[in-house]
């Protein structure tokens, strides 16, 4: 026999999860409507919760909603576990669930995300929660949601693809770097919310269950497992993702995302990177690696 | 606070059976199992809680009503639910708003597929609101010993395989003209025994 809810938050005074349960059945049917129709944005009566909007108040109240005594939960923030945003709702978790908590993205069963997707692949079963600060990709073109509403319904996304091409006839490229709107399923436009560009290829065919919550805007909205995510691009101007000349100063990694770092008030930088689970792994695995090497050619 | 203890009689005087043991991780079990379900289609999601339903409900058809339905989700129940046990069971745990409309239902729940009514008289949710569609829960009697269909879309890798047993011949016919009003459309959670099997709105099925 499980303990109940109710022996396990005796004390505090809490709801498992912060949230009440009336609170939960609105936002869990959202959820699965938002998988049924994969980037369409689902409204949904969000909550106040006690951080300021900004801090991830959408993607907390999915959380709080998905999450479960039995899970293990990650959270991130520009792909590092130890930055101010991650550390408090990591802790506000920790208070109203008891839940327990890993840095490495291999045994979480949820990750709550600010703006990366992690770099190590994502297994089937697992939940990314992103946070989202502006859910309508269409709103800089058109701030009416009345008609961002019907160029959805109509699947009208010529106005995206100008802004586009706008940046093709300034400077040469697609400038947009980070929340690169992408077609899910072929239908919907979606905002994958502020991850650099280089993480939308992740999305596609992801094992994992992805989900977006934006707490200001109020709206939840999905990309299931195996589905089509694509980012838009011209078939002269194809759509492509940052890349560096160096490699991570800590761990040597050629292939995940970097950010820059000033080291001295002389202009003297590294690039490092932005994972920090998935840079810390490597430099583990490093450490451990060149005794082994060093043995092999003893012998 | 023992929730067990509760007990109520329905209007005819007969004890009502009880809900939840534990109200609030009972239904996040129940609802990871329906969102694993929903995410990945086609797929055999048993529910590790079990209780007592009420007649003609399955435990996991129970079990999937006390978690997603409210004084907020009108339902309309097929006849058989409709004239059981169940019924009250519903209105007492839910507090659930039911309804003799299906065009207007939130959620619809049926117990007795081969005389439900036809999938385009379920309400397909609005063109600016395509979330606002009917979700059926559909009892079936097997989920491995019915006719053999092939799956496919999003939450599918490729291909899979469902062999439901229970469904109406026009079913899957029905079923195609749904994707046809895509992204509007109903979707649908099967149901058998103790495991749930999501069908959502994305998925096309050749039978």
């Amino acid at each position: 026999m499980t303990t109940t809810a109710a022996q396990v938050h005796k004390e505090d005074g809490y709801n498992f999860a912060y949230l009440d349960e009336q609170t939960k059945r609105m936002i869990r049917r959202s959820l699965l409507k938002a998988l049924s129709i994969p980037g369409y944005q689902v409204p949904f009566g969000g909550r106040e919760m006690p951080l300021a909007y900004g801090w991830g108040t959408g993607g907390i109240q999915v959380t709080a909603s998905v999450i479960g005594p039995d899970d293990v939960l990650k959270v991130i923030d520009q792909g590092a576990d130890d930055t101010t945003n991650a550390v408090s709702i990591r802790r506000f978790f920790q208070t109203v669930c008891d839940v327990s908590v890993t840095e490495s993205t291999a045994e979480a069963t949820v990750v709550q995300t600010r703006h990366r997707v992690p770099e190590t692949p994502l297994k089937e079963g697992q939940v990314l929660v992103y946070q989202v600060p502006r859910p309508e990709p269409l709103s800089r073109m058109e701030p009416r949601e009345t008609e961002t509403r019907k160029m959805h319904a109509y699947a009208e996304y010529g106005a995206m693809q100008v802004t586009l091409y706008e940046d093709v006839a300034h400077f040469g490229r697609i400038a947009k770097t980070y929340d690169y709107p992408a077609i899910v399923n072929g239908r919907h436009l979606m905002s994958p919310s502020p991850i650099p560009k280089f993480d939308n290829p992740k999305m596609e065919n992801n094992p994992a269950i992805q989900l977006f919550g934006a707490g200001r805007e109020k709206r939840i909205y999905a990309v299931p497992p195996y589905t089509s995510v694509r980012s838009l691009d011209f078939d002269d101007h194809p759509f492509e993702v940052q890349t560096w000349k160096g490699s991570c100063a800590l761990c040597g990694s050629t292939t995940s995302y970097l950010d820059e770092m000033i080291t001295d008030d002389r202009g003297s930088r590294m690039f490092v990177c932005s994972d920090t689970d998935f840079c810390n792994t490597r430099q583990a695995e490093a450490a451990s690696a060149p005794d082994d090497k060093a043995a092999g050619e003893d012998a | 606070m023992t929730l067990q203890s509760i007990t109520a009689t329905s209007s005819d005087g007969t004890l009502l059976k009880p809900g939840f043991a534990d109200p609030v991780f009972d239904a996040q079990a129940v609802f990871r199992a329906a969102l694993l379900a929903t995410a990945y289609p086609g797929r055999v999601i048993p529910l590790d809680r079990s209780f007592v339903a009420p007649r003609p409900f399955s435990p996991a058809t129970a079990a999937l009503c006390l978690t997603l339905m409210d004084f907020e989700t009108p339902a309309w129940l097929d006849r058989q639910t409709a004239s059981s046990e169940a019924s009250a069971w519903l209105r007492f745990h839910c507090g659930l708003p039911l309804i003799e409309e299906t065009a207007t239902a939130r959620f619809a729940v049926v117990t007795d597929a081969l005389n439900m009514p036809r999938l385009f008289e379920f309400h397909s949710g609005e063109i600016e609101y395509p979330d606002r569609s009917t979700t059926l829960l559909i009892q079936v009697k097997s989920f491995t010993e019915g006719p053999v269909t092939t799956w496919s879309g999003p939450g599918i890798k490729d291909n899979t395989t469902g062999a439901i047993d229970g469904l109406p011949f026009w079913f899957w016919s029905d079923w195609d003209l749904n994707s046809e009003f895509y992204p509007r459309g109903i979707d649908v959670i099967f149901s058998c025994g103790n495991a749930l099997m999501g069908l959502p709105r994305t998925i096309k099925v050749e039978a």
